[in-house]
């Protein structure tokens, strides 16, 4: 039984069909999928690695491998929103560093910890080309990915308040 | 100063509301594509890519009419790959296409395809892209529904079909053949070269990868033709480059300028210059990946080219151009790109895996001031071991900043060593 092929029948044929037929296409679904797998489970949990690799017709190890190579799958539950902010070479030039420092101090954690509600984990993060924009954070969530640019940390804070209230 | 009297990427500078597909048509879109499919043969359109002098974008700077040439016409079928994974820091200029202009990058990505006979092009975008990716399905779909991809497109046998890919946080996928293993579903390793891909790509078959940026340029060098491409920017780097400007400058963000733009036009007349009390110590032409140039006034009368950037100890490359000034340490600027490098490293050759890892530990004790000159020496030995042994360009990407910040910052360094005892 594969509950994301239920659920999701009509999204896994559109995802299926980008790539040939055979099986080195199917392989070709397994991001895709894991994406389609996180937004349903809020991470990759033991049984979503089981249902991606029999979809892409691989085992569940090279399905492992792959949540393990890329950094935007979670196989572990964590802050509901992921407020990631970019603290390489061009942001830090402008500040980042600082407005990172500062925002952890006002949320009262520290880089990488979660809120004590568990919304919000504050992670620094490599370059999201926004450089220009920066200090600028994206937050990623079990519904996708936002960017919010030019910030200060009062700006940050607003943005936050409204996650937590949803 | 040079200001653009027109865009020829940025249109949408131009343009109010370019990323609709009225707008677009009204504009003169799809008139190249139109012209390609019901007039011209794939080499003609070759020939006219070549003749223009257009040069890979990405960073490379490749003659893009020479690589399609290179294409494989003995296997079957041919893929083109746009290549949107823009991941270096300091780049930002293929998300403001895609995101504003969308419609000429996909026309490019079609008269690419046409050109080499493939009936299927993937877009791989970074994860982080999630967005843009919805947006440029929603565009793919616009243009499917208005006859411009799909089967018999303007009445005639030519077949296209586009697909986004949404990579998932890996700088390395920005790399060519990692790139293509990423669409496989296998990691994001880079493939041992040659082949290339245009002999074996994706799945196998021959197949074409271009950045963004190349692509975006040929829908106007399609219906104007080489000669006009040739009149901008210099004989061997024609056409305008989308320069990235970022760090210490009071106006950063894109500027669409002619190739062979001085540095000194850049960051002084478009960029507005350094933040007050401060001057310009270094600039770092090609994002992270890029050696270090001292910004003295030969290096900021430097044009902008593939040519003229070499002599002052660097590469264009990408053309994201980060300005380091005074208040700036050299030591915590590599400590920083180190710092990237070591964590984006795919790990799959040691130089890069193992090297990254032990720059990461010297820069961070030297930016610190816990080091002695030896360190600084022994920092500089790791860096050189590096050289010319990692499997990809990324790996040997690592170490150009440090090489060349040690050697010509040298008193940055001596600032924050202590002395040592042997």
């Amino acid at each position: 039984m594969n509950a994301l092929l239920q659920k999701y029948a009509d999204e896994i044929q559109v995802i299926l069909a980008k790539y040939p037929m055979g099986r080195a296409g199917k392989r070709s679904a397994v991001m895709p999928l894991l994406y389609l797998a996180q937004h349903e489970y809020g991470y990759i949990t033991k049984e979503a690695i089981r249902e991606v690799a029999e979809l892409c017709e691989i085992t569940d190890t090279e399905v492992t491998s792959i949540v393990g190579f890329y950094s935007l799958y979670y196989d572990q539950p964590s802050g509901k929103y992921h407020v990631q902010v970019c603290t390489d070479l061009p942001c830090a030039l402008r500040g980042a560093e600082e407005f990172l420092e500062n925002l952890c101090e006002n949320l009262g954690i520290r880089v990488g910890e979660t809120t004590p509600d568990g919304m919000i984990k504050v992670e620094s993060v490599m370059c999201l080309a926004g450089c220009d924009k920066a200090p600028m954070f994206q937050v990623q969530s079990a519904e996708g990915l936002e960017y919010h640019e030019n910030q200060t940390v009062e700006s940050a804070l607003d943005v936050i308040n409204k996650l937590r209230q949803g | 100063m040079t200001d653009m009297a027109e865009h020829i990427l940025l249109r949408h500078r131009d343009i109010p509301d370019l990323d609709q597909i009225e707008t677009y048509r009204q504009n003169g879109g799809f008139e190249a594509w139109r012209k390609v499919v019901s007039k011209m043969d794939p080499d003609d359109v070759t020939n006219e890519v070549k003749a223009s002098g257009l040069r890979g974008r990405g960073g490379a700077g490749f003659p893009t009419g020479l690589k399609w040439s290179f294409i494989n016409w003995q296997s079957w079928p041919h893929y083109v790959v746009a290549n949107a994974d823009e991941s270096e820091p300091g780049t930002f200029k293929d998300r403001e296409i895609m995101e504003s202009n969308p419609y000429q990058f996909l026309e490019g990505v079609a008269i690419c395809a046409f050109a080499v006979k493939a009936n299927d092009a993937y877009i791989y975008l970074r994860g982080e892209f999630w967005q843009i990716a919805h947006k440029l399905d929603q565009c793919i779909a616009e243009m499917e529904s208005a006859g411009y991809l799909g089967d018999k497109i303007f009445r005639t046998n030519t077949s296209l079909r586009l697909h986004t890919h949404l990579g998932a946080g890996a700088y390395i996928c920005g790399e060519e053949s990692a790139l293509l293993e990423s669409i496989e579903g296998k990691l994001g390793q880079p493939r041992l070269r040659p082949p290339f891909p245009p002999a074996v790509g994706l799945y196998g078959k021959p197949t074409i990868v271009n950045n963004v940026e190349t692509l975006t340029n040929l829908p106007l060098i399609i219906s104007r033709g080489a000669d006009w491409y040739k009149s901008i920017g210099t004989d061997k780097s024609p056409g305008t480059k989308i320069f990235s400007l970022s760090g210490c400058v009071n106006r950063p963000g894109n500027y669409e300028l002619p190739l062979g733009t001085t540095f000194r036009e850049l960051v002084f007349d478009h960029g507005r210059g350094i933040p007050e009390g401060h001057k310009i110590k270094a600039i770092m032409p090609a994002g992270a990946s890029s050696s270090m140039i001292i910004a003295n006034d030969e290096a900021l009368a430097t044009p902008m080219d593939y040519e003229s950037v070499p002599n002052v100890g660097a590469q264009l490359g990408s053309a994201s151009v980060i300005v380091i000034d005074d208040s700036v340490s050299i030591p915590w600027l590599l400590n920083k790109t180190i710092h990237f490098f070591k964590h984006e490293s795919c790990g799959k050759c040691t130089p890069c895996r193992e090297g990254t890892y032990w720059m990461m530990h010297l820069t961070e004790r030297i930016s610190q001031g816990n080091a002695s000159m030896n360190d600084v020496m022994l920092l500089q030995d790791v860096a050189n071991q590096l050289k010319g042994k990692c499997l990809c360009a990324l790996g040997e990407f690592s170490i150009e900043a440090v090489l060349t910040g040690i050697e010509r910052f040298p008193a940055d360094f001596e600032a924050v060593t202590v002395k040592s005892n042997s």
